[in-house]
């Protein structure tokens, strides 16, 4: 099956991130989003335990245990960076200051509803992190995330199964075949991938879409974050 | 002369006790008072309630003390390992701890209103999921907000990058994250910094914590 790599799915949501943005990606696929923001356009990358100005990866000597992402993974301060509490991280969290927030999921409802914290299993170690408010307080919530389940189950549905995490907050959906915006008639695709039709990703989706009037190819505009124009002033 | 130096371990954990809660500092082992939660391993203390955004690393200070059976319970916001299951997840799966999973920021805040003497707060964080369950909502300007009440502990352990006699610190880059309210939000506040400095070498503007806060100060290098 063709569709985007984890890395383009990030490039992908990196591109569309308009400058001067403030943005805070969660745990796993989001966190990628990190090492593709194209070069020369200033996005304000925020971290929960209180980091604004977030940069990627650093070379490798260069560590500092921190300065990490949600997933813990090393990041670097750009110029301009801010330091500040755990306190004043979700104030701007809550009081809608952060204007998009990345995040995985395990299922989204037509109506925007999220739940990614938990499967409601026993057996597995709960972890809502700063999910909750992020979604309840970022201006926009953009989910990352595989199609459909690792059992070929669709994660993108009527209703949540899951406990949610937040109620009606998800605006768009990046997988790995479509981009989905959350619109109040339903979802509807904006962007597909080379090789996927809307009517195969109808079948493997747990709601009806609806096909843009627009949509348009799904794809990184550049290989990689060094291929992209330099636009420095 | 105020002076909250200690110089050992025994002096700076000296009245820790069983049933304890326990604010332990960080996000994930950065900010992570470690060489303090040794001080609480060795003082043999157990029925213990810690209070940590993370739980174990599961090969950490907090690991030994869940495997010695010292751990009551977690209140936690992420306490899954990062790296696959810890002794954590086997005693909950056993139900052998207690877990009150607490979303990040209302973790964070709970425990400001504790620092700050505030009797609780509104949030919508969590509204009409199940972290929200029992607890009292309220419609303000037709959205639903749920009422979060302050967090306290009897003791917070802290970690900081330079303190001085007074219990002034500053901390470094995001190891900052929630050490400075939890110093405000429990009986006895005990810090740990890389380096003590004389008094007057922190400048008044760049303190982060100021000293009032703070009961005790170690050193222990890096």
């Amino acid at each position: 099956m063709k569709g985007l790599s984890r890395q383009d799915i990030a490039r992908v949501a990196a591109e569309d991130i308009p400058e001067g943005y403030c943005v805070n990606l969660g745990i796993g696929l989001p966190t990628m989003i990190a090492d593709y923001i194209p070069l020369g356009r200033e996005v304000l990358l925020q971290s929960e335990q209180g980091l604004l100005g977030l940069g990627p990866a650093p070379e490798t000597g260069q560590e500092d245990d921190d300065v990490v992402n949600a997933g813990k993974a090393h990041v670097t301060l750009l110029k301009g960076a801010s330091i500040f509490s755990h306190s004043d991280s979700f104030l701007m969290i809550r009081g809608g200051h952060i204007d998009i927030a990345c995040l995985g999921a395990f299922q989204v409802a037509q109506n925007g509803d999220l739940a990614n914290w938990s499967t409601g299993s026993a057996k597995e170690t709960p972890g809502v992190g700063g999910a909750m408010d992020l979604a309840a307080g970022a201006v926009n919530v953009w989910v990352l995330m595989e199609h459909c389940q690792r059992d070929g189950s669709p994660r993108i549905l009527e209703t949540c199964s899951y406990p949610l995490t937040g109620h009606k907050c998800v605006n768009r959906i990046y997988t790995n075949y479509a981009l989905i915006e959350v619109t109040p008639k339903g979802f509807v695709v904006e962007r597909l991938a080379s090789g996927i039709d809307f009517d195969f990703l109808q079948t493997i989706t747990g709601a009806q879409l609806h096909l843009s009037a627009h949509c348009s190819a799904y794809r990184p505009s550049f290989g990689c974050s060094t291929d992209a124009p330099t636009t420095k002033s | 002369m105020i002076n909250k130096r200690v110089t050992s371990m025994a002096q700076a954990v000296q009245g820790i006790k069983d049933g304890d809660v326990l604010l332990i500092g960080g996000f994930g082992t950065s900010g992570r008072p470690a060489d303090l939660l040794a001080g609480v391993f060795e003082l043999g203390v157990k029925d213990l309630t810690l209070v940590a955004n993370n739980s174990t690393t599961g090969s950490d200070v907090i690991a030994e003390l869940m495997r010695a059976n010292r751990v009551r319970k977690l209140v936690c916001s992420f306490p899954r390992g990062l790296t696959g299951d810890t002794i954590f997840d086997e005693l909950y799966r056993a139900g052998k701890i207690e877990l009150e999973l607490v979303p990040q920021g209302t973790l964070a805040e709970r425990i400001r209103a504790g620092a700050a003497g505030i009797g609780g707060f509104f949030t919508r964080t969590a509204a009409g999921t199940e972290l929200a369950r029992g607890k009292e909502t309220r419609l303000i300007d037709g959205q639903e907000y749920v009422l979060e009440k302050p967090l306290l502990g009897d003791v917070a352990l802290i970690q900081a990058k330079k303190g001085d006699r007074w219990g002034n610190l500053v901390y470094h880059r995001g190891a900052r994250v929630n050490n400075p309210a939890m110093a405000g939000a429990a009986k006895l506040v005990i810090a740990q910094v890389n380096e003590f400095v004389e008094l007057g070498e922190l400048d008044p503007e760049h303190i982060v914590t100021p000293g009032v806060f703070i009961d005790r100060v170690i050193e222990v290098k890096k």
